[in-house]
């Protein structure tokens, strides 16, 4: 199981990598669904099925299907490409690194600092554990979250709707 | 020399058990490229293809050798990578999902305790076959098909999840075994469940882009969609992959709704791969029928169905289904 879990982190923050490097914007959404996938992979591993199977149906099978439908969408073509590569000069990308090479730093130090000592992919979280730690202690979150959901849907009803008006003659 | 432990001997029994099933599933899928044919003519009153051999049986070897040696042609528009990647992703996402479905007591490749979830995560990335297919061909029709498939596979699964949730309540397990073990107590859950079922087939039509919901080919309209590019063994695999999604979902609607293995009443337990065979057979025929008795709807009609008819049916019975474990339970 710890070879699974370190196995598929890499992968997952070697194609991240690749998101951030590749000029053509398809490819790039195609490293971060195996990104996505990699993530879902140490969740199995972690011994959490369900959030695993969730990070697969969510992010890889629905939300990354918008991006990619609004990529296809935009006709980028070699020009597009030829850009990206000129923005990915070192002057741009080395100082948020450096930051953020900080960052990582001070978590790699708390984290060995005091090692939680627990193993991994011993317990198993299964679908019914998910649901009443989600509707007992968490419930305020979830009620939130399910407000801020329906918010977002009106506003989206809202939009189409106004385009569909002007549209009809 | 004991290396021939009886765990070794267990894992390569289960290895070859699932390679067993795979092969059976995807000369199932082969073959019914044929099927397809002979009953589409039977049921529209023609002969269909009856040349090669008895009863036109040699036909699909004849396909499977042009196909074969047909020139395996990647436009020089292409994306290359991507053009290659969409029809692996096309045949082997639904035939990935095909390894939680329990065919016998004994015969079944993965019994995993998110049974149902994982077939929605690999129904879920099969979106990206008609998606990269489309993109990569550089050609309009095909992004035209492209951008239809997935507006309507997304629409389309976000019931097909949610028909099944009725199902899950009353278990109370996403395991597939557990599902088919329910059955064979109570009730099997055509009736209880209709509704779910009634969407869920719909949807899984939807998902498996086959006639009415096949407006991502649409031949009349847009020249075969998003595999206008493809030709030789790719444009096979998108071919052979509908088929195994024809399959599989048959398998699922069998597992889910009709008892699985069992037999009507319990009788006859003796033989429960025939009566799994015999049930999957009848689901790939209907979804044959379908192809020959429905006129393909409009775009937007299908759309407006997903949203406004089949989305709420599948959300009142979620509700009633709801409330009727809950009131079981007290």
């Amino acid at each position: 199981m710890e070879f699974a879990f370190y196995f598929a982190a890499g992968i997952a923050v070697a194609s991240t990598l690749r998101v951030v490097t590749s000029s053509n914007p398809v490819h790039a959404l195609l490293y971060l669904i195996i990104s996505l996938l990699a993530v879902a992979m140490t969740f199995f591993a972690l011994g959490a099925p369900f959030a695993g199977a969730l990070e697969i149906i969510v992010y890889a099978g629905a939300i990354m299907v918008l991006f990619v439908f609004v990529v296809m969408l935009l006709n980028l073509g070699p020009a597009s490409a030829k850009q990206e590569k000129q923005w990915l000069t070192p002057g741009i990308w080395i100082g948020p690194t450096i930051f953020s090479a900080a960052l990582l730093g001070l978590l790699l130090h708390a984290l060995f600092k005091a090692p939680s000592g627990a193993e991994i992919g011993l317990a198993s979280v299964d679908a019914k554990a998910v649901g009443i730690s989600l509707f007992g202690p968490y419930l305020l979150v979830v009620e939130l979250a399910s407000m801020l959901l329906l918010a977002a849907l009106i506003a989206a009803y809202h939009l189409g709707r106004h385009e569909a008006k002007d549209a009809t003659p | 020399m004991n290396w021939l432990t009886p765990e070794l001997i267990e894992i390569v029994i289960a290895v070859l058990k699932a390679v067993v099933i795979l092969l059976a599933v995807v000369v199932c899928g082969a073959l019914l490229s044929f099927v397809e044919r002979r009953l589409l003519g039977w049921w529209q009153d023609r002969y269909g293809p009856n040349r090669v051999g008895p009863f036109g049986m040699f036909q699909i070897a004849a396909d499977m050798l042009k196909m074969f040696f047909k020139e395996d042609w990647t436009p020089p528009f292409a994306d290359k990578v991507i053009f290659t990647l969409a029809p692996v992703i096309g045949m082997g996402a639904l035939l990935t999902a095909f390894v939680i479905i329990p065919i016998t007591p004994t015969w079944g490749v993965a019994d995993l305790n998110i049974g149902i979830l994982f077939f929605f995560a690999m129904a879920g990335l099969s979106v990206y076959a008609v998606l990269f297919a489309g993109w990569s061909s550089n050609n309009k029709f095909a992004l035209l098909g492209a951008l239809r498939a997935s507006a309507q596979t997304v629409s389309y699964e976000v019931f097909l999840a949610l028909a099944l949730m009725g199902i899950v309540a009353q278990v109370g397990s996403f395991n597939m075994r557990d599902i088919v073990d329910y059955q064979a107590e109570n009730l099997w859950f055509i009736i209880p469940q209709f509704f779910g079922f009634c969407t869920f087939f719909i949807a899984g039509v939807a998902v498996t882009h086959r006639h009415p919901f096949d407006q991502p080919e649409a031949e009349q309209e847009l020249a075969d969609g998003y595999h206008i590019e493809y030709a030789g063994m790719k444009w096979g695999m998108f071919f052979v992959g509908e088929y195994i999604g024809i399959v599989t979902i048959s398998a699922l609607l069998v597992t889910l709704f009709f008892g699985g293995w069992h037999g009507p009443f319990g009788i006859l337990p003796q033989i429960p791969f025939i009566w799994f065979a015999l049930k999957t057979c009848f689901f790939i025929m209907l979804f044959i029928l379908l192809r020959a008795s429905i006129p393909r709807p409009r775009y937007d009609q299908v759309m407006a169905f997903s949203w406004k008819f089949c989305l709420p049916l599948t959300l009142i019975n979620l509700l009633v289904t709801g409330a009727v474990v809950l009131a079981a339970a007290q």
